[in-house]
């Protein structure tokens, strides 16, 4: 266990569960197992990744930790406090210390705000400021995520993809936070806006001592950005471990087929890696296997696989994993070497 | 040299001179004919009906039985002080068509007022808090709109006698539906909407949600049905005048002068044509508005344009 | 290998509402039997506006293919896609040139049965019987990896996931035999395992079937273990062109090394800062009289400010449009 006062954000057995609705009343007639109890820490300071496919979850579990989405069951303490125990004002009382930056710059910008006023909201909810001195904060707010302060009373319409997820990143700072959930916030933005973006999001941390939660389905982004990565499928985490310990040594079979799968930008090296490549698609979170669920498209499968759920644990001190085969011995291999790091 | 000066990023900070801003307007207004074409008949409209007094040669209710039932003034026997001819009671049809935009445009206008206001209140309320207040209120809506509509009109103008409030209240009370759907799903959208969720994640409350985030988005698409509804209310009013459920007869308005004009289709047909151009006119002027606006003013459609 | 696609000069714009969008300016390129070959651009480069051009899918209006040619290579026989009447348009794409998009649940329709929207193709432009079309569907569905094809055969769109769709369009591309397939963003829509699956299906397809494959990306780690050429674009031009390993190697066009550097490594334990080239793409409404990337790029000098920069050879086989040589690290004479 780390040091508790290194904690910020702790997950403890979380669980998100949508109804789903049928039938002519309305009747709930089951349930989507977006989140099924997972459990976890973010540290001061650091990024923790977390990645898996569509689906499996990784987004619903950032709203449940803000709160966007009430939890079904399962807590998460913020600076030692239950956010899931808070009623609404105290809960709006909260938010300043975590925000969030969305994937989607179009959709996540009121497209009748300027942007000046667009930044500044979060400031004029809690009444912080106004008139000029919230006018100076904005300016500010702008160079410092590389916009021209001059952009105040433009239009997000008028702004490329790139520019606009600056646009969120300044209004997520403005009220100070100390943890933001960072929800996809490249997939949407060409290559070359992405590195930006990247660079901005490190910058930030640095000279704010920001908390990250990244999520991303993209493997090679969530390595170089983050400290420590979370693996998930199907509303689970598979493995959490330390960025370099997950990519050199990664326990659980979907890992290391989720590695495998991730092309290089390197011709020769894609010519002689080791891949797995999974076969079939997911299984719905309406209806996950029994067992352990990944056991529908694991190659090393065995009986107990299908009937007994693995337990989550920690199996070195830091690399977490749900799978009943890891052990250090290599059992739970499907390939060698994930990456050679030499070609 | 100069386009070192500016950076690539975007149109942003490029002066744009007036020859760019004319040609600009210039494509703009090409490409929407058929929208500024609707807008400047629904602005003769307006005009005519602001202007009344100043447009028509005669008072509207002047009778002149010497003259009457006299034909238009491009016909033999026609005179240009007449230009589209008198009725029956010798009343000028070019000052009476005049006068009829001021009924008309009061009944579609303040229609779709009351139609919106309550439409807007219910709908919002139904998408924004939903559940069981929802159901109930949809209920009532999808109630109203399976009731024989003509029907019901016309049974409630019989009731509560003929007056110009009566048929701006039935309209408003019957049209309110269709703006309470419209509102509910685009509330319902906008509910889920990122930049909605974003709000509630910097933690505002619910009113600044509804007041500063959601009405204001509400408003292209509700000026947009507003036209078509207003459009619609001018022809039933015209439809209900004609039944004789309308504004009393004495009043100038278009349903009112093609009940008249029924007798005499054969022997004087300008009596019932004029008006029935008139509605066209409009009707015709402000669907071509409304498709207009529904392009301009959906954030949606604007985005795909650039 | 012999020629099957030349491209010459390609230009394509759009008359809208704000200007005229000056999206593929001057392209030029050719494609050999059997090759893969993939052009890399980001958003606005022009990469997708090129090939819908070449099969003839610009909307018209606003789009216009100002002049260019586009031979289609049969032997010694070549013809000019760019001047083919409609009919015959429809004739070469689904017969001869294949095509995949992006978004396969739009490219199909959804109250159609799979199968019947295979052998419809087969049908069309193989002049089968039905219930030959029939069977050679099932062998397609068989050939593109989706299970039980014979049950799948009736099923619709909507049965499909993501992945499974995918290889449905990709069999009706494949369906009548092409000589090319383009395929356009195949697997962007796609998780990264079922991405896996599509690209290992393209290869073996290649290699059982033979065809020429243009494969459109924004995504250079995607295409590194695909491709035999590499063509990048930039603001409706080509930047540089060259053999897969050479272009990941050595990069000749700044904009290909800023690409390159703004990829997180996946083989690497150091954590490096990216590379990322400063500003945006250039907006395709203003014409450009100058290097389209003069503006982000840290190597421009006066000359790539007044005029604009053609495709030269620099190398075996490859061809870059750059006044300044990074090899020597000074500008270029020629």
């Amino acid at each position: 266990m780390t040091d508790p006062n290194n904690v910020l954000v702790r997950v403890e057995n979380l669980k998100k569960y949508f109804p789903i609705t049928g039938g002519l009343f309305g009747r709930v007639v089951g349930a989507i197992k977006a989140v099924d109890g997972i459990t976890f820490e973010i540290k001061k300071g650091e990024t923790l990744g977390l990645v898996g496919e569509s689906g499996c979850g990784k987004s619903t579990t950032g709203r449940a930790i803000l709160q966007l989405h009430r939890p079904t069951a399962g807590k998460v303490f913020f600076e030692g406090v239950d956010l899931t125990s808070l009623s609404r004002e105290e809960l709006r009382r909260m938010r300043p210390k975590m925000q969030m930056i969305f994937q989607d710059p179009y959709a996540s910008l009121n497209p009748r705000h300027s942007v000046g006023k667009i930044v500044g909201e979060p400031l004029v909810i809690h009444n912080l400021m106004s008139g000029n001195a919230l006018k100076e904060r904005v300016a500010e707010l702008l160079l410092l995520v590389g916009l021209n302060p001059a952009y105040m009373r433009r239009y997000p319409h008028e702004f490329s993809g790139g520019q606009r997820q600056r646009i969120g990143i300044a209004r997520a700072l403005s009220l100070n936070p100390s943890f933001i959930v960072c929800d996809e916030p490249i997939s949407a933005l060409d290559v070359s806006i992405q590195a930006q973006v990247v660079n901005l999001l490190q910058d930030l941390q640095e000279q704010l001592g920001l908390t990250y939660l990244f999520i991303a389905h993209d493997l090679s982004m969530v390595k170089h950005i983050s400290h420590r990565i979370a693996v998930m499928y199907l509303g689970k985490i598979m493995e959490l471990a330390d960025r370099n310990d997950l990519f050199d040594d990664p326990l659980h079979p979907y890992t290391q087929s989720l590695i495998s799968a991730v092309p290089t930008p390197v011709p020769k090296l894609e010519r002689v890696r080791q891949r797995f490549i999974l076969t079939g698609d997911p299984p719905s979170p309406a209806n996950p296997p029994a067992g352990c669920v990944f056991h529908t498209r694991c190659p090393l499968a065995v009986e107990e696989c299908r009937t007994l759920v693995p337990e989550y644990r920690e199996i070195r001190p830091g690399h977490y994993v749900a799978c009943h085969l890891a052990d250090e011995a290599g059992s739970s291999k499907i390939i060698t070497e994930v990456i050679p790091l030499s070609v | 040299m100069v386009a070192r000066e500016t950076t690539a990023d975007s149109l942003l900070d490029v002066e744009q001179t007036w020859a760019d801003r004319l040609a600009y307007w210039g494509r703009f207004w090409w490409r929407d004919r058929g929208g500024v074409l609707g807008m400047l008949m629904f602005l003769v409209v307006v005009f005519s009906a602001i202007f009344s007094p100043a447009i028509s040669p005669y008072d509207p209710l002047q009778q002149n039985l010497r003259d009457s039932k006299m034909p238009p003034a491009w016909y033999e026997e026609g005179r240009w002080d007449h230009p589209f001819g008198t009725d029956n009671l010798g009343r000028d049809i070019f000052s009476r068509i005049v006068y009829g935009t001021r009924v008309s445009l009061t009944v579609g206008f303040f229609g779709v007022l009351i139609a919106g206001m309550l439409g807007l209140v219910m709908g919002a309320i139904a998408g924004y808090i939903g559940g069981r207040v929802d159901s109930i209120i949809m209920g009532v809506v999808n109630l109203v709109l399976s009731l024989p509509y003509l029907l019901f009109v016309v049974f409630i103008a019989a009731v509560l006698g003929r007056s110009l409030i009566n048929v701006i209240l039935i309209f408003g009370i019957t049209d309110s539906p269709i703006f309470a759907r419209v509102t509910r799903g685009e509330v319902l959208r906008l509910r889920e909407s990122g930049f909605v969720e974003s709000a509630v994640s910097a933690g505002a409350t619910w009113p600044r949600i509804i007041f500063d985030h959601i009405l204001p988005n509400l408003i292209g698409p509700l000026i947009t049905l507003a036209t078509f509804e207003m459009s619609r209310m001018i022809f039933y009013e015209a439809g209900l005048g004609f039944l004789g459920l309308s504004v009393p007869p004495t009043v100038p308005s278009w349903g009112n002068m093609l009940a008249a004009g029924r007798k005499y289709l054969t022997s004087s047909p300008w009596i019932a044509t004029f008006p029935g151009l008139a509605i066209m006119f409009t009707s015709l002027g402000m669907n071509l508005l409304g498709d207009w606006l529904r392009d301009v003013l959906d954030p949606r459609l604007r985005r795909t344009r650039k | 290998m012999p020629t099957i696609l030349e491209v010459n000069n390609l230009v394509t714009r759009f008359y809208t509402l704000d200007g005229v969008v000056h999206a593929v300016n001057g392209v030029s390129f050719h494609l050999e039997e059997g090759e893969t070959l993939a052009i890399v651009g980001e958003s606005g480069s022009g990469k997708s506006v090129t090939m819908m051009s070449i099969l003839g899918l610009i909307p018209s209006p606003p789009g216009k293919i100002e002049s260019g040619e586009a031979y289609l290579y049969d032997g010694y026989e070549r013809r000019d896609l760019l001047k083919m009447s409609d009919a015959e348009l429809r004739e070469i794409r689904g017969g001869q040139i294949g095509f995949v998009f992006q978004d396969p649940i739009s490219s199909l329709n959804p109250v159609l049965t799979i199968g019947e929207q295979i052998a419809e193709s087969l049908v069309r432009h193989l002049g089968l019987s039905r219930e030959e079309a029939r069977d050679r569907t099932i062998e397609l569905l068989d050939l593109v990896g989706i299970p039980d094809p014979k049950a799948r055969y009736r099923n619709y769109p909507h049965q499909f996931s993501g992945g499974m769709r995918q290889r449905v369009m990709i069999a009706i591309a494949i369906a009548c035999g092409p000589k090319i397939v383009i395929a356009d963003e195949p697997t962007t829509a796609l998780d990264v395992t079922i991405q896996a699956q599509i690209v290992e299906l393209f290869l073996r397809l290649q290699k059982e079937l033979g065809m020429a494959i243009i494969w459109i990306t924004h995504d250079l780690a995607v295409v590194s273990g695909l491709a035999d050429r590499v063509l990048v674009m930039y603001g409706g031009r080509v930047a540089e062109v060259a053999p897969v390993d050479d272009l990941y190697e050595q990069p000749r066009h700044p904009y290909t090394v800023g690409l390159l550097g703004a990829l997180p490594r996946l083989d690497s334990r150091e954590s490096r800062r990216l590379v990322s080239i400063q500003g945006a793409p250039p907006d395709l409404l203003i014409p450009l009289k100058h290097c389209p990337f003069a503006w982000r790029c840290e190597y421009a000098f006066d000359r790539c400010w007044e005029e604009i920069p053609t495709l030269q050879p620099a190398g075996l086989n490859r061809k870059v449009a750059c006044f300044y040589d990074l090899e020597r690290g000074k500008p270029r004479h020629d």
